[in-house]
């Protein structure tokens, strides 16, 4: 299947419910109209250690935003208070139109996010197919007494889920899998499910915890087409948090550089690459 | 016509034709053919543990909660069950639903603390419902109709005409019961439910930031599975000992199940039914052997003894050999088989 014809089968309608007025968030509407996420003076301290140091970033729509940096630079950690695992000690989140001082990380899908994990995050225990399902589940109407009873309509959004999920899977490639059990696959392919668990909850904002990290290069390149496509046809907005330099540069249209929690730079990849402090802290005489 | 129709009737899977005789079998030929011997000592006691287990296997086995408080459960379900009868006089179907529904508001109650708990810390935390339903069935003598030593005995089982007080009656009962929550509870695991369970059970933080909603799979984790407990002990009380008291649902009893869940290979349907056949096989396997062999000639009491150490032996043994349980090695047994006969 074509990206484009992965694009048709979302209606428009589809991508965001309605999001209730009534959530919790006494911060005043932020009102940038094609912002996918922005982070305002966001502090974390763990202990004594702080873990991010006023850091601000923000992402339009339809952009992919690299995040680099050494290790223990706070990547991660930026990845976690925007996906609510982490609560900041101080500053804002802006999602969907909203500010949040904390995400509520059970709502994320609502809010039109979703994430793939450092290290994987699958459910061992089930297939392929169902692993991707479960992106899916938090809009499923029918309840636990529906399936049982199982009433006609309830059979329906099953079998839609299932069409779904085919889709999701056909366009990653996925599709001779989908029975395994997600275990028995090699690494890479379950790189690639949890790609496609994220992208079957059509999110607006897709956050990547190192996609690349222990990947062949063939599967990098896999990799690297699949984000590309997936931003060219779905228009999401992709936060990269990556160590292959060459892929974050061929990749993101903006780069940051967090360095012990701070951010030094910010800009094109050609930008980035010429800053002296970033060649200093991270990239080293390689790039110089 | 008839090829026509021949070739558009769906394959029926080789494992549903497997489990329709088995099921013919047990409705049809056990009743006519179990001896007395069998049937109360052997197959009642089976299918109420069978259920147990099961109840605790979607809890455990496929939710990944550890719980030591079934046999309160079962309690529950017994003694809810005894008092609707006594008190309301409803139809044999309306108490068992009931008692179900009793048994899984204590459980949800139970329950609770698992939003905050995990592991073997939650598992102490069920210890709680353990000692507060044994306590409470005893102290207070409501629940017991004020039987002096708190026995309750199991009344009539009539429904639509029919009595199921015959051995044979309370058989079918039971095993009607069993089939029926078999087939609930393997569509449930099958269907969308059963994702979310598996979902939680793998990997908590990852089911979260995806939209599965944590803490009502949970709960309905710990409330479903209480009232298929629930309705085990129903069948305990009124099909098999037909007179219970609470003191024979104890710890004990607790750890009984969760060993038929984990022998019988957890998150699995069979499991617990080839859990609970070893579970309550065996030791009469032993006693027999022992009996044939030792009687007279050893104390009882020691005999007794060695035959704990032996089905304690038998059960490590058997998780060295394979971890997963009972249903893995039937598994495995199949594919050799299969892959023998495809061969020759």
């Amino acid at each position: 299947m074509t990206s484009a014809a992965f694009l048709r089968t979302i209606p428009a309608a589809v991508l965001l419910p309605e999001f209730s007025a009534a959530f919790d968030t006494t911060l005043p509407r932020a009102a940038v109209p094609d912002l996918a996420l922005g982070l305002e003076g966001i502090e974390l301290h763990f202990g004594g250690i702080r873990a991010l140091k006023d850091v601000s970033l923000d992402l339009r729509a339809g952009e992919i935003r690299a995040v680099i940096g050494p290790n223990g630079a706070g990547k991660s950690s930026l990845v976690n208070v925007i996906s609510g695992l982490y609560r900041p000690d101080r500053g804002r989140i802006v999602l969907n139109g909203r500010a949040f001082a904390h995400v509520p990380s059970q709502r994320l899908p609502q809010l039109g996010v979703a994430r793939t994990f450092q290290n994987l995050a699958l459910f061992p225990g089930l297939t392929v197919a169902q692993n991707i399902a479960s992106g899916w589940v938090f809009r499923r109407r029918f309840g636990l007494l529906a399936h049982l009873a199982g009433l006609p309509a309830a059979r329906r959004e099953t079998r839609s889920v299932d069409d779904r999920v085919d889709q999701v899977a056909a366009f990653l490639g996925l599709s001779s899998h989908l029975d395994r059990p997600v275990a028995t696959l090699p690494y890479g392919l379950q790189k690639q499910v949890e790609l496609a668990r994220a992208l079957v909850a059509e999110p607006r904002l897709l956050l990547l915890d190192e996609p690349m990290a222990g990947l062949t290069a063939t599967e990098k390149a896999e990799m690297t087409g699949h984000i590309r496509a997936v931003r060219e046809s779905l228009g999401l907005a992709v936060i990269l948090i990556e160590h292959d330099i060459g892929v974050v540069m061929d990749l993101s249209d903006r780069v940051a550089v967090l360095d012990h929690g701070s951010k030094i730079a910010d800009g094109t990849p050609a930008e980035v690459r010429r800053d002296p402090d970033v060649i200093r802290a991270y990239l080293g005489a390689e790039a110089a | 016509m008839s090829v026509t129709a021949a070739t558009i009737r769906p394959v029926i899977p080789a494992q549903t034709i497997a489990i329709l005789i088995l099921l013919a079998l047990a409705f049809i030929a056990v009743p006519h053919l179990a001896s007395p011997y069998v049937i109360e000592a052997i197959l009642l006691p089976f299918l109420a543990l069978s259920l147990a287990g099961l109840g605790l296997n979607l809890l455990t086995g496929y939710a990944g909660q550890v719980s030591l408080g079934s046999a309160a459960f079962m309690a529950v379900g017994a003694f809810a069950a005894y008092n609707f009868n006594l008190r309301l006089g409803l139809p044999l179907p309306v108490t068992l639903v009931l008692a179900a529904t009793t048994a899984a508001a204590v459980g949800l109650v139970f329950g609770l603390p698992s939003l905050r708990l995990r592991g073997f810390y939650l598992a102490v935390s069920t210890l709680a419902a353990q000692f507060f339903v044994q306590w409470a069935l005893t102290k207070f003598g409501w629940f017991s109709n004020n039987s002096p030593s708190g026995v309750i005995a199991a009344p009539s089982l009539a429904f639509a005409g029919l009595s199921f007080d015959t051995r044979e009656g309370r058989y079918l009962l039971s095993l009607s019961i069993v089939t029926l929550v078999t087939f609930l509870v393997h569509r449930l695991v099958n269907g969308p439910e059963g994702v979310n369970l598996i979902a939680v059970r793998d990997n908590e933080t990852s089911a979260r930031v995806i939209g599965i909603p944590v803490l009502r799979t949970k709960l309905w984790a710990f409330a479903l599975s209480s009232a298929i407990i629930g309705l085990a002990g129903v069948l305990w009380a009124f099909t098999y000992l037909r007179t219970v008291e609470p003191a024979g649902f104890n710890l004990d009893r607790s750890f009984q199940i969760l060993f038929i869940a984990i022998i019988g290979g957890l998150a699995t349907i069979r499991g617990a039914f080839l859990g609970a056949a070893l579970i309550v096989v065996f030791p009469l396997l032993l006693a027999r052997l022992s009996g044939f062999f030792f009687d007279g000639s050893i104390d009882a009491g020691v005999v007794k003894l060695v035959e704990r150490i032996v089905l304690g032996t038998v059960i490590i043994a058997f998780l060295i050999a394979e971890p997963n349980g009972l249903s893995a090695m039937l598994d495995r047994a199949t594919r050799r088989l299969r892959s023998l006969f495809g061969r020759s």
